[in-house]
């Protein structure tokens, strides 16, 4: 009881601190709106939707109380587990390939040569689509009639089938359409990593006679893991949440985890209650990555000197 | 330097030098590729689309698609509400974005790093998690199938984004400014508005652009709230003018050359900025 009335005083005391403090109290003023906005659209809803996804609810009304039912129902339901299938094959093949592009073009252009401006601007290009623009104009390449991929790829014999017909070929389409829409973001990420290392700490080991395997190794793989870190929770958890390019690439008919909430609350909402269910399930899968990242592999999120 | 490491390593250096070239335009290549098939599609003939082998180089081009996109009411109204979204979720960012970041960049105060983490967290959070409660909501208040709905939403989750470039942009200016500036009698808010906004312009314009970008590419948000030609954006209305003109990809083609090209401009005239910006956050100098 003393420790937690003495605890309490403590805190009252750190709260008048803080306020009493004429620079400390508009430090608080000025954050408090854009924090507000915050708790209030993003994060105020969460405990809504874990509300919602324990009723028997509608779009209409919150219904009564059944427990983990939909969870249940939700778990069971094969359109729901196609979602998940497809996201974790996606998030895993997308991640790894744009890592290790990503770190070979990084590793590539990380010195002087004439034509960086084009180069970054190639970078750039793909960045900057928006991403359902970009599945449309692949989607128009992968098209049977006047796509020019699936031209070639039935031209060399590499498909027997449309490539927008079959669902292997899509999710293979989306992955790489992915990988190109994002390696060049995580090659720029690394690359400015890359240039944070110092030359001499290059030069002295190779006076200590390191190889070129041992110098990767040894110096630019740790000296870049916070970076490599970054990159990958980034695009972990971008890839998790993938919405935009399987609903438009594949013209609704692939599923991933962000479409099935999407079918269930918005298009036929019938589901609605299964679809709040499906919502929590990624916020809480999504906040144990991002937990994994942090506390496991030790990333840091402070950005305090 | 290239021509440094030629003469050292002599034929192998050239041939490295080649084989880096090589490299080079093959990357860009498969960068730009589908822009510029998408734009070539875009300029043929319905005939040329259809021929197999596809032709290389286009025929006989023509400005027809883009007329005929042009002169449709529902793809003009589509590029206003796209750009009525972004440029207001980009002012409304700005303003709160640079008031928080000043404060966390220079200001000294105990529940920082909470705050940070928070604000970061929302750059990681799954928005799709959020749109049924969301929708019910705005339902409630009136806010579906208007613009409130698309920027409020916006603005909340481009805001880590704002915040965190600012904050990165405004620890770089000096301090002493503001020190002289409080010396003379300046609160905090004068000296932020007089003497940080200014030295800091070209670091919210870049971010100003970033935000743009970023709101302009928002689908999600848009199609889940906004469901009448009226409100929505281009975002939403290309891939439904796919089910709309079935067989005419010439119009998709260009409906997405037309809202790219001016992407790629920006990203072009401000590549620079663009890319100091994108990894100001990520990497510690």
């Amino acid at each position: 009881v003393t420790t937690a009335t003495t605890e309490k005083k403590r805190r009252g005391g750190v709260l008048k601190e803080e306020f009493g403090n004429p620079e400390r109290r508009t430090a608080y003023y000025m954050i408090l709106p854009a924090l507000l906005i915050i708790l209030v659209v993003a994060f105020f809803p969460i405990l809504q939707a874990i509300n919602l996804s324990l009723r028997q609810s509608t779009v209409a009304q919150a219904g009564p109380f059944i427990g983990l039912e939909n969870y249940v129902e939700m778990i069971q339901n094969p359109d729901f587990l196609e979602g998940l299938t497809n996201t974790l094959i996606f998030t895993v093949a997308s991640v790894t390939l744009e890592f290790f592009i990503g770190l070979g073009i990084a590793l590539a252009i990380n010195r002087a040569f004439r034509g960086r401006g084009l180069v970054r601007a190639a970078v750039l290009v793909p960045w900057a689509f928006p991403t359902v623009i970009s599945a449309v104009m692949w989607r128009l390449m992968f098209q049977d009639q006047v796509g020019i991929i699936n031209y070639v790829a039935n031209a060399i014999g590499l498909i027997s089938q449309p490539i927008l017909s079959d669902r292997v070929l899509l999710l293979i389409g989306v992955t790489l359409v992915d990988v190109w829409k994002t390696t060049p973001f995580v090659a720029l990420l690394l690359l400015a990593g890359l240039q944070t290392i110092p030359g001499d700490v290059y030069e002295a080991a190779r006076v200590d006679g390191a190889n070129v395997w041992q110098r990767f190794f040894q110096i630019t793989l740790p000296l870049l893991y916070p970076t490599i870190l970054v990159a990958l929770l980034f695009r972990t958890l971008d890839a998790y949440r993938v919405f935009d390019l399987f609903w438009a690439l594949s013209n609704r008919e692939l599923q991933s985890l962000s479409t099935f909430v999407y079918e269930g609350v918005r298009i036929s909402q019938l589901q609605f209650a299964q679809g709040n269910a499906a919502s929590v399930f990624i916020f809480v899968t999504a906040f144990l990555l991002a937990l994994f990242f942090i506390k496991v592999l030790g990333m840091q999120t402070s950005t305090e000197e | 330097m290239a021509s440094a490491t030629a003469t050292k390593g002599g034929t192998r250096g050239a041939f490295n030098s080649v084989l880096f070239y090589a490299f080079l335009f093959l990357f860009v290549l498969v960068s730009m590729f589908p822009l510029i098939w998408i734009f070539k599609m875009s300029i043929i003939t319905k005939s040329e689309l259809f021929a197999s082998p596809p032709t290389i180089l286009p025929k006989n081009p023509t400005g027809a698609e883009y007329a005929q996109i042009f002169s449709d009411p529902s793809f003009q109204k589509a590029l206003l509400n796209s750009a009525i979204i972004s440029g207001v979720t980009t002012v409304i960012c700005l303003f709160f974005g640079s008031i928080a970041a000043y404060a966390i960049a220079r200001l000294r105060f105990r529940f920082k790093s909470p705050v940070m983490t928070l604000i970061l967290a929302i750059s990681f959070f799954p928005a799709v998690a959020i749109i049924a409660p969301l929708f019910v909501q705005y339902s409630r208040v009136g806010l579906i199938d208007t613009y409130g709905a698309a920027i409020i939403t916006d603005t909340v989750f481009a805001l880590p984004l704002t915040v965190w470039l600012l904050v990165a942009f405004f620890r770089e200016l000096p301090k002493d400014l503001e020190e002289a500036a409080r010396v003379d009698g300046a609160t905090t808010i004068q000296a932020f508005r007089k003497v940080i906004v200014p030295l800091a312009a070209p670091g919210v314009f870049t971010t100003a652009i970033l935000t743009f970008i970023f709101a302009w590419n928002e689908f999600l948000f848009a199609t889940t709230f906004l469901f009448t030609p009226d409100t929505q954006p281009v975002t939403v209305v290309i891939p439904n003018f796919a089910s709309q003109y079935t067989v005419d990809y010439g119009a998709q083609a260009a409906a997405a050359v037309v809202v790219t090209v001016p992407l790629v401009i920006l990203v072009l005239i401000f590549q620079r900025r663009i890319v100091s910006g994108l990894t100001a956050g990520a990497v510690k100098g």
